[in-house]
């Protein structure tokens, strides 16, 4: 190290700040929510756990073939018999209610999303749960003026829309989801992850005290084979799914041939680039949450660092002093900038992909960070000297671990950067505006980020090329998902 | 009957702007609607569809970073040509389909009119389905609509000319380049209509045509991972099972219509479908344009 990197990390003594449990009501038992009701699901009762701590949050009822096929019926009595035939204007008016209803119980829904996902409670606050008021308030407006989305004067919905969604932003993937589906005029059937059903099944008790009618959102808990169900279902008229990218390609074969639309949100492996002109202290900041965000469960997650190699060492160097100040711990301390790994499995298979980096021949350096003796944790962790090759470049490690790799020109840059079956997203750090935009223009990837990163906003497409999926959500062209042109087939 | 006898024309493909033979040599019997024969054309292999995608890769770079202005004007050269040939296709489609003369003539029309439609699309695209957005925080946000890439397309196999014409038109417009495997018992005016893009100053490789046996050659081009996407206008119930299946080996995206009229307004649905949404991102700053720190 040539720069003044070797002072150890700063000790720093913050009190505890712990948000207060209680807060979120957690019920001892949760049910999934079909035709307007909570009703019990045919499968056996799930324990859904608290990753920070691996304590028993609550129990869940679990669906099976029965329950999804009784959520597909309502959803479409709930849209011949109700959504379809309210006004533009009415429909908006219940999204409406439904965004400000997540406002009021802001501070219940962040709780129950940090307890039930492990999520540091000052992101479940400040960004999942705003956001997704958002995206209902957004989507509210689009209701009535659904003839200026560019698809014609009366763009139809497409029916009952099938939507599975992951276990990284519970409550915001929903938002994202359900949102459009109904402002444009369909119904839903939604699944979210088995580790993290709780925030949904608020929202569930939100849709029913804005007294949206009976079918029109349903709400199926279970796993995989739950999801395979209702996206294989033929009530279901669109299939929306959020998740890893072989999933995406099994539901998409299993889906040929039956004329349903699908769109696809997959995985991803962007490259975040810092050219040498950037504003270093400003990057290290936009590296930092470009990878350890949400604990790196992201799938447009910075997690591949290219910097231009003139500046690596001193980056790097500045790069590990930051990380060195980042606390992980309790989940609802307030204080906590690393939470935990959703589960045990995804804990073990950071393990095991981040092993073969060192297996590989790259450089591992490691958070001194204290780890807590309960719940799944994984240090914030970089692997330098990182050739292409190398799996941890290639594929996505969903948790805290970052790879840098080093150009020399933005040809490089744009090379490797889309040297990758991914195309979700990439960060672009310069001074230089055209370098910006040539940047932005060459690189193969859904959402470009200049000088900054991470950033989510319901106006703003957001969605991938390549084997990152096809479709947008937010903007114009994710509405568009959910809706069809009058007089196209 | 005159006593001339004719010049018999031999049909080859059209990759990356030339005519080559089908490297393999073969050809297959074209005959008109009552099953007399027409003319040979070449039957395209597995190879011939790996080369059309190397050669559509290689012709997509400059085509979609030309600008919308140049696009549109090559694509109604391309409609000028058709125009300059409108004769030569009538007859073509009298023979190919046994369509009576007058309404060869307006199908004829039709096509060159598409073409004119669509080359008016190519510098509307971005401001029709790009946006700014009004994000909250101090960030400018736009999203732009980009080509998705190498789009493999099967035409329709019964609309030889105007189906044709309505697949390819909105897949370049937007910048993709294809590869289109023309109607197999048909091929007779897409090989002619490439004539027409070969004269019409489209860069080599842009627009590329197969003919031969779909069923031979769309199972390589559906799992190719060079191909960002399908368009299987022109296929069976049973093919659009398998060939979406092998699609999603690659996430590509798939477009596949059933019953089209391509009499009707062509709507925006075929442009939509090959279009990816880029959303960019740039702090604006909190008003220090005078120095200090904006990030």
């Amino acid at each position: 190290m040539t720069t003044a990197s070797a002072a150890q990390p700063l000790q720093w003594d913050y009190a505890p700040a712990p948000e207060s449990a209680a807060i979120g009501r957690i019920k001892p038992r949760y049910q999934p929510y079909i035709n307007g009701h909570f009703v019990d699901g045919g499968g056996v009762d799930d324990v859904t756990i608290n990753p920070g701590t691996e304590e028993a949050l609550a129990t869940v009822s679990q669906c099976d073939d029965a329950n999804v096929d009784a959520a597909v019926k309502a959803a479409r009595t709930g849209y011949d018999k109700y959504w379809s035939k309210l006004s533009g204007a009415e429909r908006g008016k219940y999204l409406f209610r439904i965004a400000r209803a997540i406002a009021e119980r802001s501070r219940e829904l962040a709780v129950v999303e940090t307890l039930d996902n492990g999520k540091p409670i000052k992101e479940s606050r400040d960004v999942d749960v705003p956001t997704a008021a958002a995206h209902f308030f957004y989507h509210a407006g689009w209701a009535d003026k659904l003839q200026h989305a560019g698809l014609g004067a009366h763009p139809q919905p497409l029916g009952v829309a099938g939507q599975v969604i992951p276990w990284n932003f519970p409550l915001l993937m929903a938002a994202w989801k359900i949102a459009p589906a109904l402002a444009a005029g369909n119904t839903v059937v939604i699944k979210p992850a088995e580790t993290t059903p709780l925030s949904l099944l608020v929202l569930a008790e939100i849709f029913a005290e804005a007294d949206l009618p009976p079918g029109v959102v349903n709400i199926l808990t279970g796993a995989g084979d739950v999801g395979s169900a209702l996206v294989n279902h033929p009530g279901v008229d669109k299939v929306a799914f959020t998740g890893s990218t072989n999933v995406g390609k099994k539901i998409q074969a299993s889906l040929a041939g039956t004329g349903r639309k699908l769109t696809l949100e997959l995985g991803g492996k962007a490259a975040n680039i810092v050219f040498d002109d950037a504003p270093i202290d400003q990057a290290v900041e936009g590296i930092v949450n470009g990878i350890f965000f949400n604990q790196g469960h992201v799938c447009c997650a910075g997690s591949r660092l290219l910097v231009q190699e003139s500046i690596a060492e001193e980056v790097l160097a500045k790069l590990k002093d930051r990380i060195g100040t980042l606390r992980l711990g309790n989940p609802m301390d307030k204080n906590t900038d690393i939470g935990a790994i959703n589960s045990a499995a995804q804990l073990a298979r950071i393990t095991a992909l981040a092993d073969t980096g060192e297996g590989e021949g790259a450089t591992r350096w490691t958070s001194s960070c204290a780890i807590p003796d309960r719940g799944f944790y994984f240090p914030p962790t970089i692997f330098s000297n990182v050739s292409q090759s190398m799996r941890i470049s290639r594929e996505e490690i969903f948790g805290p671990v970052l790879s840098v790799l080093t150009f020399r020109t933005p040809d490089e840059a744009i090379a490797k950067a889309n040297n990758t079956p991914y195309g979700l997203s990439a960060g672009v750090w310069t001074e230089k505006g055209s370098r910006i935009l040539g940047m932005a223009g060459a690189l193969k990837a859904g959402v470009v980020w200049a000088n900054t990163f991470n950033r989510f906003d319901p106006t703003a497409a957001f969605g991938g090329y390549k084997e990152s999926g096809f479709g947008r959500e937010g903007g114009l062209s994710g509405l568009a998902a959910y809706l069809r042109p009058e007089l196209e087939a | 009957m005159s006593d001339r006898i004719d010049v018999a024309k031999t049909y080859k493909l059209f990759v990356g702007g030339a005519f080559p033979r089908s490297e393999s040599g073969r050809t297959y019997q074209v005959t008109d609607s009552s099953g007399k024969f027409l003319a040979n054309a070449a039957q395209a292999s597995r190879k011939d569809g790996r080369d059309a995608v190397a050669a559509a890769r290689k012709g997509f770079g400059g085509w979609a970073s030309a600008t919308a202005y140049n696009r549109g004007q090559v694509v109604y050269r391309v409609a000028e040509m058709l125009e300059g040939r409108r004769a030569q296709f009538a007859a073509l489609l009298h023979d190919t389909e046994g369509t009576e003369e007058s309404a060869a003539k307006n199908t004829v029309d039709a096509a060159v009119d598409r073409l004119v439609h669509f080359a008016g699309w190519t510098d509307k695209i971005a401001a029709v389905f790009g946006s700014s957005n009004p994000v909250a925080g101090p960030y400018f946000s736009f999203s732009t609509p980009e080509p998705t890439g190498v789009v493999a397309a099967l035409a329709p196999q019964n609309d030889s000319l105007l189906g044709l014409v309505s697949v390819i038109a909105p897949i370049i417009c937007s910048g993709n380049s294809v590869v289109l495997i023309a109607s197999e018992t048909r091929p007779l005016p897409a090989i002619t209509l490439a004539e027409v893009f070969a004269t019409s100053d489209l860069p080599g490789g842009v627009v590329n045509i197969l003919t031969g046996s779909p069923a031979e050659i769309m199972p390589w081009l559906a799992s190719h991972a060079d191909v960002n996407a399908l368009d299987l206008t022109g296929a069976t119930g049973d093919q659009r099972i398998e060939w979406e299946a092998a699609a999603a080996g690659t996430v590509k995206r798939v477009y596949s219509p059933t019953g089209t009229d391509f009499s009707a307004a062509p709507g925006t649905g075929r442009m939509r479908a090959f279009l990816e949404t880029k959303t960019v991102w740039h702090p604006t700053g909190a008003v220090s344009l005078s120095g200090g720190g904006s990030y």
